[in-house]
């Protein structure tokens, strides 16, 4: 008895696991984090794909899920939208992608993100978000063939505290190029007291939440300015002509602070907004996705002004804000062809219809560069309208370059090498020595 | 029963050894296949031979050999501090003091946190704490060690302290009663009767530290990231940073983690078997 009973608790055990499994097999694939699906049975059609979307960008996730919701209940094609969490998407895009419902649209941040996944990029050329593109500037080719479409373009450069510079006694007009921003963050770093201010510029906080910044965003200001000189758009091997300029900016963000150099290393990204938001700090480099934060954190439309970086290259004075774009959406081409039909009628609905546009340019304020967003369709705010006048006014735009950096690699380096700078334990020669001689070896890396 | 037992071991170990062969087996044998190959994404894949191997320990850029050393030196110190606060909390809190379980449960605690959450947590203390002096944990990458060191020491001490002190209990009576008629000093009964008995318990807490020590990633993560210039990055956190720092090195990365587990294999077992010696019959 005792016999039989054993081994029928061990079959069901087995039987227990084996029902785990096949279980599994039946559910995969179910993403585990933020995921909106919206598989309505009964309303999908025969035959028809679904889309299912990795987003890049967590600040918008909850929009892009709605917007999903919105497009299935009109015409039953299931939306899958999940987002990456923020710093993981190509983590989790190499996940991903393997499961046998693959994304069908996922994104690249530039050339040097298009060569890690050109094998699952589907020709776009004959796609409505190729056609309605504004300029072939917004499109990444290779061999004749357009692997990636950008879908937003947005701004960086120096965010202002309005009230706070008039109180120091100057306006933005005095701020014309890299002496006349010297002087002045320099005047009121000296009257930091009398202004009721802890700085000139918010912490330079090289902690991982704010290391891009420098590392990444103010090193293409140097970048944009050698392959200006050059005329080229891209480079295996860096000269490093103006990184005495890029010093000189470094210099002056880190010596008028709110901190002193040796600490920045534990300062994070909330540090500097927060810093920025309670008036502690008249300057803070950062670009039109940090918006909705100041206006939540208490700012007014008003208060805020945005001003190019200056760096003291020569012809600054017609510099305007760094404008560009990482966000590439591609089309995973191994995906099924129903599910890469369904996309492509997906993302046509995206930037056509009224509810996609409306969602794009104002709910999630992305400025596109589609020719469908017209009137009525143009996201505003106060560090988007500071960035449509510089453009307005005939200043150059500083293009973004830095998808054309090498690897992560070398910007972690560029980064380290700058905060070893800034306390003390490291000199500017190794952050030229990374910057210069890492470019070479990262690229041959990255390239053999 | 026991006859069933003898019989149907098969069928009682098919569960485990079907989780062991999907969760362990086939992931390993497969991670090894991969590190000879040049890949994207794991499912695709072509063969290169040897080539990841000599990318992994060649190129200056990616720090491995500093990573080994600085692991290994972390895993030894934090073994041995670790180790003997643990040890030293057990012998006081077997002496039956008042509150003894409040303090096992106090001292245990930290261990329920996990190490990501424990990183954020000693930075933001830490770092708390340096700026006063002008300095932070990144200043250079021997305050990254002490802190990594403090962390671990305040979540792991707990957790030996709990195997030594049931390790105290179970050292007969008699042995300790025979030693103090012998006219033993506190002293020498620790060293010459209870320290010989609690080998096993030493030899789990050190293989536990020890191979913990080498392995640690969330807390090296989560306190410094490697900064500064990677110089406080655990050989973990550098494989995982050359798998996706840059595009074409996920091989590389895969070459190191078989290197590391080799490694960590190599040390456990060396360690098993020098603690294993000094253990007595009872």
């Amino acid at each position: 008895m005792k016999k039989i009973l054993a081994v029928a608790a061990a079959l069901a055990l087995i039987l227990g696991v084996i029902a785990i499994f096949a279980a599994r097999e039946e559910k995969a694939p179910t993403p585990p984090a933020t995921t909106n699906e919206n598989s309505t049975p009964g309303s999908k059609p025969q035959g028809a794909g679904t889309v299912y979307y990795l987003n890049f960008k967590p600040e918008q996730a909850r929009q892009w899920e709605e917007l999903a919701r919105i497009y299935t209940a009109e015409t039953g094609v299931p939306v899958t939208v999940r987002t990456a969490a923020s710093g993981t998407y190509e983590d989790t895009l190499r996940s991903e992608i393997e499961k046998p419902d693959a994304p069908t649209l996922f994104q690249v941040n530039g050339p040097v993100g298009l060569k890690t996944w050109k094998g699952f990029c589907l020709d776009l050329t004959d796609t409505a978000i190729y056609a309605n593109l504004k300029s072939d500037d917004f499109a990444l080719k290779e061999d004749g063939q357009v692997l990636a479409v950008a879908y937003v373009i947005e701004t960086y450069g120096l965010i202002y505290n309005k009230e706070l510079l008039h109180k120091a006694g100057y306006t933005a007009a005095d701020i014309t190029d890299f002496d006349s921003l010297k002087r002045i963050a320099e005047d009121i770093q000296a009257r930091r007291e009398e202004l009721g201010v802890l700085g000139a510029f918010t912490s330079a906080g090289m902690d991982s939440s704010s290391d891009w910044r420098f590392k990444t965003h103010l090193a293409n200001l140097p970048v944009y300015y050698e392959y200006k000189q050059d005329g080229i758009g891209m480079t295996e091997a860096i000269k490093g002509t103006y990184l005495d300029r890029y010093k000189a900016i470094w210099d002056l963000y880190i010596n008028n602070a709110t901190c002193p150099p040796s600490l920045i290393g534990a300062k994070t990204g909330d540090d500097a907004s927060s810093e920025f938001i309670l008036g502690e700090a008249v300057f803070y480099q950062n670009g039109t996705w940090a918006y909705d934060e100041l206006i939540s954190g208490g700012m007014r439309d008003e208060q805020l002004g945005m001003l190019p970086i200056y760096i003291g290259a020569e012809g600054e004075e017609n510099q305007g804000l760094c404008t560009g774009s990482e966000n590439y959406w591609c089309i995973n081409k191994r995906a099924s062809a129903e599910n890469i039909e369904a996309t492509k009628a997906f993302l046509e609905w995206v930037i056509t219809s009224d509810t996609g546009r409306d969602m794009l340019a104002n709910q999630m304020g992305f400025v596109t560069p589609f020719k469908t967003f017209d009137a009525g369709y143009t996201a505003s705010n106060a560090l988007l309208d500071d960035a449509a006048r510089y453009i307005a006014e005939g200043k150059e735009s500083v293009s973004w370059n830095f998808p054309t950096m090498p690897s992560d690699t070398w910007k972690d380096g560029v980064g380290a090498a700058l905060l070893e700078y800034a306390q003390g334990t490291g000199s500017w020669e190794n952050v030229r020595t990374v910057f210069v001689d890492g470019w070479a070896r990262e690229y041959g890396a990255a390239n053999p | 029963m026991e006859h069933a037992i003898k019989r149907y071991w098969p069928l009682f170990v098919l569960p485990t050894v079907l989780a062991f062969i999907v969760g362990f087996l086939l992931p390993f044998g497969m991670g090894l296949y991969l590190s000879f190959c040049r890949f994207t994404t794991v499912s695709d894949a072509t063969f290169t031979g040897f080539e990841n191997y000599i990318r992994a320990f060649s190129d200056p850029g990616s720090n491995f050999l500093h990573s080994m050393g600085y692991t290994a030196l972390f895993a030894l110190v934090s073994t041995v501090i670790i180790n003997l606060v643990g040890l030293t909390l057990a012998v006081c809190l077997v002496r039956g003091i008042r509150g003894s379980n409040l303090f096992r449960t106090v001292f245990f605690m930290p261990n329920l946190i996990g190490g990501i959450v424990l990183g954020w947590l000693w930075q933001v203390i830490l770092n708390g704490a340096l700026m006063r002096y002008g300095k932070t944990l990144v200043t250079n990458e021997w305050y990254g060690f002490a802190g990594l060191l403090i962390l671990m020491l305040w979540q792991q001490a707990g957790y030996m302290m709990i195997i030594y002190i049931s390790g105290l209990n179970a050292i007969p009576e008699e042995l300790t009663e025979a030693a103090s008629i012998d006219g033993a000093s506190g002293w020498q009964t620790f060293l010459r009767v209870k320290l010989p008995m609690l080998m096993p318990s030493i030899t789990i807490c050190t293989f536990l530290t020890l191979t913990g020590g080498f392995k640690l990633f969330d807390q090296n993560l989560a306190l410094t990231n490697g900064a500064p210039s990677s110089r406080s990055e655990l050989l973990a956190l550098n494989i995982f940073n050359t798998f996706y720092g840059r595009s074409g090195w996920e091989g590389a990365g895969q070459a190191k983690a078989v290197v590391f587990a080799l490694i960590v294999t190599g040390i456990a077992l060396l360690q098993l078997r020098l603690t294993r010696t000094k253990e007595v019959q009872q």
